[in-house]
């Protein structure tokens, strides 16, 4: 089946993308102008599902690589996203059949329908995060064994540059350099792969998950009902998300912040207010949300997405939107099975970000801490 | 501050509000509607100010004048011209054209045409590509082919490097004589496209800026004031006249401003929270070294995305005509209001309706309309919703606190009535008098500042001799507008450090403040 997307669903989209980002991802306003843009200007955007690919066709996901402060200055002019992918297609000797999304949470949601709104393609209807993460090789493509490279990438000259290795990591190593020399953000193609490898490898369906979420949010809003009870009942309807609690509630008193080898790190103390009154909570992140602790005790852990919203409006805050006395709502969701096998954790699991915890799914703990708070 | 004497004005959309200050001392206030031709209101408010202190109009010292004019325009989509906007960008950008997201009826009244040219700069100041003056001058007599008569320029990463908005700011009014230009690098900060959306309100405002300017200097001649007038800002400092006629952007914030400012001026305070209760919301605003606290986030106006510096306001819909309902055992007050009709529709006032005011009388602490008329109410009733009013209360004022700490609260507006008791997370709670003109008077004590808002690279340029260097010029830009130099002092330092990219780049805002140099008159 194929979806096409109209300019009354952009707003939820970007919503929905958000509250995925987990807290980073970069703010999906320019990515939502973008869109809008392409849509006035009469293009089709059009979301089919991974089923409808071939085994060989060729696809590859596109994303935008780089600060969030450039991105918002240096906008994009599209050609050069267009460039990006036809280098690829030069590169591998192919035409794609479709444009992949590797992340969805943020604005590099959004960013893969404008290209191929452009180029003329259909979007497949998934991602390989199911959130958003800060490396390019913490994907489920990447888990699968197919490599990053070859990846072009593109500045606003169209200039391309095209970086190969046998190992993802590389690739994001070597790319991450490149992003400096141009001009600190840049548009890139990655991991071409075959239909075959995209129908195993995805994160299904997520484009169209983000947009009910964005769209059940804000028809809670419009009927001035709970839009948390809208949004767990929404995620709940999901065969990923399906396991997702309010963690916990309360107002932030305290928020500690640096920029270390160009990542955002810190943590924000939660005070908490209603059924949580009385304990504390902990949100660590980096970029992204990696734990939210109650002292010793850990009731959300990377991969499972912890997102952190305005208690009134359900609004996702990010981590350079936090300061004190917000009141918020941690909500916590279950990442899919396929980002919690064994491998999956070696790549984005809490070891990768260099915390000491080991994964717990969330249904386990949050299961827990209920019963405890009951 | 000196003696001198000093008038402050606040139009605002209903009422313009006059007062007149000599040195702390409120000598006379006074409060008549806004006409239409805006100078009426405010010769008429300030006539009546000179004559109930028997000050001679020659003696006044300054005249500081707060307006709404400016965001009304805007928000009504009336007085605005067309404008023509040159981005100064390509190839990057395209993908996202100006006026994409502004609401239409704005967009039809402003849009007059784009280009977009060759030109901008890197974070790092390397430029995406040299400005061509030849392609500035075709796209000027594109619009002057249009008739436009303002023209908004922006280029990207222009807070790192504004040389190309000044050259082509040049180009286009030698290419067109007598245009008006407005530069983002001068109305915005980082963001592109609110930065540009800025320039572009603004440019929209100018004639109208330059229309209103005149008609207060007018006003002040027919009075025979002598001395210079000011325009108050969002931040609560001053303007030249001549500033506000190019930047009436930079006033879109000054009415909740002004009320903030003067009420921390009659109650002698500097770090605490402002509640302005009037009828069907209360704003809290906290207040730093005197100043409103500036909000982080965008700003909407009238529709359009903004990155102006705004005080952070919080709105709840708590006020004197706050609706109070029973529902299940629970008492809610508020978000409907009955408004302004209060005076017709409040029981008090022999109306239908329960108001918050109705249970700030029959609870007995407040005194206004007719008491006998809720004196039957359940009393039960009654202390839930007192108890809820200053439950929100208490609550909007925890959520603008910046720590655990207590702080002091200044009470404003006429919904004032509705508090009773000490509220939890204050230290003290005040009511000062003339509350009711605190906007002009917010306006009359004004300083003036400078401001400083760019990206260092603190590998190459050093941490210490960037902050020295931001510091230096945000002095220098408070002299330029006006500050005694003795007086002017830093009272904002702030580092942003930019994620993903190398060479430690941090965005350093900065602003200084000084008293207004004044000729000593009288």
């Amino acid at each position: 089946m194929s979806v096409r997307i109209t300019l009354a669903e952009v707003d939820d989209l970007a919503r929905g993308a958000a509250i995925l980002g987990t807290g980073g991802g970069g703010d999906p306003y320019l990515g939502s102008l973008m869109l809008r843009q392409v849509l006035l200007d009469g293009l089709r955007v059009e979301l089919i599902d991974v089923e409808r690919l071939g085994d060989e066709d060729f696809v590859a996901p596109f994303a935008m690589m780089g600060a969030p402060t450039v991105i918002v200055e240096k906008i994009p002019n599209g050609e050069e996203m267009v460039a990006a992918l036809r280098a690829l297609e030069k590169f591998c000797g192919r035409e794609s059949r479709a444009v992949l999304c590797a992340e969805i949470g943020g604005l590099n949601a959004l960013l893969p329908l404008v290209l191929a709104a452009r180029c003329g393609l259909p979007v497949v209807d998934g991602d390989g995060m199911g959130r958003a993460f800060p490396q390019l090789q913490m994907t489920t493509y990447h888990i699968f064994g197919i490599n990053a490279g070859p990846m072009v990438m593109a500045d606003e000259y169209s200039n391309t540059v095209v970086v190969q290795s046998d190992r993802s990591i590389e690739v994001e190593r070597l790319g991450r350099s490149m992003v400096v020399a141009m001009g600190g953000s840049t548009n890139i193609c990655l991991y071409p792969m075959s239909g075959r490898d995209a129908k195993r490898s995805m994160v299904r369906s997520t484009l169209s998950l983000a947009l009910g979420l964005g769209r059940a949010v804000r028809e809670a809003r419009g009927k001035s009902s709970d839009p948390f009870v809208a949004l767990l009942s929404y995620l709940r309807g999901t065969e990923y998300y399906k396991h997702c609690h309010v963690i916990f509630e309360g107002k932030t008193v305290d928020l500690l912040r640096e920029t270390s080898a160009g990542w955002a790190m810190g943590k924000v103390i939660v005070e908490g207010t209603g059924a949580c009154a009385g304990r504390q909570l902990c949100v660590q992140f980096q970029n992204e949300h990696l734990v939210a602790r109650d002292g010793d005790e850990v009731l959300a852990i990377v991969p499972d997405l912890i997102a952190i919203l305005d208690s009134a409006t359900a609004e996702p805050i990010t981590t350079e939107g936090l300061k004190y006395g917000q009141r918020v709502k941690v909500v916590a969701l279950s990442a899919a099975p396929i980002m919690r096998t064994r491998e999956a954790l070696a790549v984005f699991g809490p070891q990768a970000f260099g915390l000491k915890d080991a994964f717990v799914p969330l249904e386990r703990i949050a299961h827990r801490a209920l019963r405890e708070s009951a | 501050m000196s003696d001198l004497l000093r008038i402050g004005v606040d139009v605002g959309g209903t009422n313009t509000d006059a007062v007149l200050l000599r040195g702390r001392e409120v000598l006379a206030s006074h409060k008549a509607p806004t006409t239409s031709d805006v100078g009426g209101g405010i010769v008429s408010a300030i006539r009546q100010v000179l004559v109930a202190s028997r000050v001679p109009a020659q003696s006044i010292a300054a005249v500081m004048i707060g307006t709404t004019h400016f965001t009304n325009a805007l928000i009504e989509a009336r007085h605005l011209c067309r404008v023509g906007v040159l981005r100064l960008a390509r190839p990057a950008t395209l993908a996202v054209r100006p006026f994409v997201d502004w609401p239409g009826a704005l967009s039809e009244a402003v849009h007059g045409h784009v280009a977009i040219i060759g030109g901008g700069f890197n974070y790092d100041g390397r430029p995406i590509a040299p400005l061509d003056p030849g392609e500035v001058r075709k796209a000027a007599q594109e619009f002057a082919a249009r008739g436009i008569e303002a023209v908004a320029i922006s280029s990207v990463f222009a807070p790192v490097n504004m040389d190309q908005e000044q050259e082509a700011g040049r180009l286009v009014q030698d290419a067109i004589p007598g245009v008006r230009v407005s530069l983002s690098s001068q109305v915005g900060r980082i963001g592109l496209i609110e930065r540009e959306n800025a320039a572009i309100m603004n440019a929209a405002l100018l004639p109208t800026a330059e229309r209103v300017v005149d008609a207060f200097g007018r006003a002040l001649a027919d009075l025979g004031v002598r001395a210079p007038f000011y325009v108050s800002q969002n931040d609560g400092t001053l303007l030249d006249p001549e500033v506000v006629a190019r930047y009436p952007v930079f006033t879109f914030a000054s009415g909740p401003t002004n009320s903030m400012r003067g009420a921390a001026y009659l109650s002698g305070a500097t770090e605490a929270l402002v509640m302005d209760i009037g009828g069907t919301t209360t704003d809290v605003g906290a207040l730093t070294q005197g100043f409103p606290r500036e909000s982080a986030v965008a700003v909407n106006i009238g529709g359009v995305r903004t990155n102006f510096r705004m005080p952070d306001i919080l709105s709840i819909g708590l006020g004197g005509g706050s609706l109070v309902i029973a529902e299940g055992g629970r008492v809610r007050v508020g978000p409907q209001s009955v408004g302004y009709r209060i005076t017709q529709e409040a029981l008090i006032f022999g109306g239908r309706q329960l108001t918050a005011t109705d249970i700030a009388v029959a609870a007995g602490y407040a005194d206004v309309g007719d008491c006998s008329r809720v004196a039957s109410l359940d009393r039960k009733l009654v202390a839930a919703a007192v108890d809820e009013i200053h439950r929100l209360a208490e609550d909007a004022l925890d959520r603008m606190k910046t720590s655990s700490a207590d702080v002091p609260v200044i009470l404003v507006g006429g919904g004032g009535v509705l508090i009773d008791r000490k509220l939890r997370g204050a230290s003290a709670l005040s009511m000062p008098a003339h509350a009711g003109v605190a906007n002009a008077i917010g306006a009359a004590i004004a300083k003036v500042s400078g401001a400083v808002d760019r990206v260092y690279s603190y590998e190459t340029a050093g941490r210490e001799a960037a902050l020295g260097q931001a510091r230096d010029e945000a002095v220098r830009n408070a002299v330029a507008a006006g500050a005694s130099d003795r007086s002017v002092e830093i009272i904002e330092v702030e580092e942003l450090p930019l994620a993903y990219l190398p060479g430690r780049s941090v965005r350093v805002r900065v602003k200084a403040v000084g008293e207004l140099e004044l000729a000593g008159a009288a």
